[in-house]
């Protein structure tokens, strides 16, 4: 494919795993920290990490507003599990956390638990063949979805990763693993513009 | 369904790095330390600098205490156990901590045996001076390692030792040939699978941050820069002069820790840091980064 430039939202979290499965694909990476460095991507990840400390930076460093831009202007984007959480448009909770708000759902933070309740399973995802190896970490799930938000899997009758025009959203991290699928499915939507 | 495997464990630390977790003895604290941006807190009954000041023995937190913690927060919540002491971590699993940090920073209750961490669903992190210790506290379960340096003491030195010291062990093990790894194995004292495995990634298989002696923005940013992952910070928040602010700017140091510019500008006004300790003015008996092996 011709070269693209992928960002990844690098603020706090495990986006050197994402950095490295975008490589593996053949993509060119851009860690994100500033306004400027965002208007250089042609798609953007924001990794796993802790939700509340990803929406903080955004918040005091000026990100909050370009990323909205970008996103609603159709920014093909991938969230995962605390991405998830910072694209949606609330919590159960209610907290007042920083959120984008681009993707129209509301979302229930550490809904599987605390620590010793993470754990891995086999996630069947609509338009895959094979089942994802989903590995949640004190994870979130969808409580409640809009009307342009497709569920392409679910876990005990809840939501776990979803798709809205360009926004893919999971609950957990397929960044963690070797499977570069959802990885994929991003660079997808770049090239299909 | 697979819970408590070691992806998850040492999964929960990929998602902490990039991130500073706090020093907290109550939930009041904690909250300042969850609104200045830390990813996690450390639950403890004194902090390093108190401990040291105080003397006595230093144990687990207060049950009642680290639920109080738990209660308020969002982010994750780890707690210290005595290195050795299995039954202090069997109760902070049973009250759903999120990390149990074995701690030398807490009087030891075994001077011979770490805790078998595997027998645990609870990741644990530990401390290291070198590689070997650390591949000695990843062979025996931990998830997580961060260096020792010398808790309490607002002094940086010997974390920077430690992590260039660490840093070298790994150096030293790409540039061996495949016979001479079994040698340094025993040097080192370590797994010699986990010797062989990182003589070919180069790396850890955990993630490591910085502890023990960080007390300002610059301090925390050395330390990324030097290749950590993430910082702790123990007594540097709570025992400053404004604890808010301190707290967000070494957050916002650690995330753009190559951006001098930032950190000057994150540093301006902080008011007093916490006194510092020269680490020869410790006896031997005060170096709380000898506990353990």
């Amino acid at each position: 494919m011709t070269s693209v430039t992928v960002g990844v939202l690098a603020l706090q979290g495990d986006f050197r795993e994402h950095a490295a499965a975008l490589e593996r694909l053949g993509a060119a990476v851009r860690l994100v920290r500033t306004p400027d460095d965002l208007a250089e991507v042609d798609a953007l990840v924001i990794p796993g990490g802790e939700s509340t400390a990803i929406g903080k930076l955004a918040d005091w460093h000026g990100l909050v507003g370009p990323l909205r831009e970008r996103i609603d202007a159709g920014l093909p984007a991938l969230g995962t599990c605390a991405g998830m959480i910072f694209l949606a448009s609330s919590t159960v909770e209610g907290t007042g956390q920083v959120q984008l708000g681009v993707l129209d759902v509301m979302v229930r933070r550490n809904a599987f638990g605390r620590q010793v309740d993470s754990f891995e399973a086999e996630i069947p995802v609509v338009g895959l063949e094979d089942p994802v190896h989903g590995v949640f970490i004190r994870a979130p799930w969808i409580e409640k979805v809009g009307a342009g938000v497709e569920i392409l899997a679910e876990l005990e009758g809840r939501p776990v990763m979803v798709r809205q025009d360009s926004i893919i959203a999971t609950s957990f991290h397929p960044e963690l693993t070797a499977d570069g699928r959802l990885h994929t499915l991003l660079l997808d939507m770049i090239r299909e513009g | 369904m697979d819970q408590g495997t070691e992806r998850v464990k040492r999964g929960l630390a990929e998602m902490l790095k990039g991130g500073v977790i706090m020093d907290v003895t109550n939930a009041e604290q904690a909250k300042i330390a969850e609104e200045a941006g830390a990813v996690a807190v450390m639950a403890l009954e004194r902090v390093p600098a108190d401990i040291r000041r105080d003397g006595g023995v230093a144990r687990m937190a207060d049950p009642t205490r680290v639920e109080e913690i738990i209660a308020t927060v969002s982010v994750p919540v780890m707690a210290k156990a005595r290195i050795g002491h299995f039954v202090e971590a069997q109760v902070l699993e049973s009250l759903g901590v999120d990390y149990i940090d074995e701690s030398e920073v807490l009087t030891p209750a075994d001077e011979a045996y770490h805790i078998d961490k595997w027998r645990f669903k609870v990741p644990f992190v530990c401390g290291a001076r070198n590689l070997g210790e650390a591949l000695r506290r990843i062979g025996e379960g931990a998830a997580m390692i961060r260096t020792k340096g010398e808790p309490g003491t607002g002094n940086i030195v010997e974390a920077v030792r430690h992590m260039r010291t660490m840093n070298d062990g790994i150096r030293r093990l790409q540039i061996l040939d495949q016979e001479q790894l079994m040698s340094e194995a025993r040097d080192l004292g370590a797994p010699f699978d986990l010797v062989r495995e990182i003589a070919e990634t180069g790396q850890l298989p955990v993630v490591n941050f910085a502890a023990g002696g960080i007390a300002t923005p610059s301090d925390a940013a050395l330390m990324m820069q030097l290749g950590c992952d993430g910082v702790f910070v123990g007594s540097g928040v709570f025992k400053s002069g404004d604890p808010e602010q301190r707290a967000r700017a070494i957050v916002e140091a650690v995330t753009y820790f190559e951006d001098p510019q930032m950190i000057a500008k994150v540093s301006r006004g902080l008011g007093e840091a916490m006194v510092g300790i020269e680490i020869d003015k410790l006896a031997d008996d005060e170096r709380m980064q000898e506990r353990g092996w």
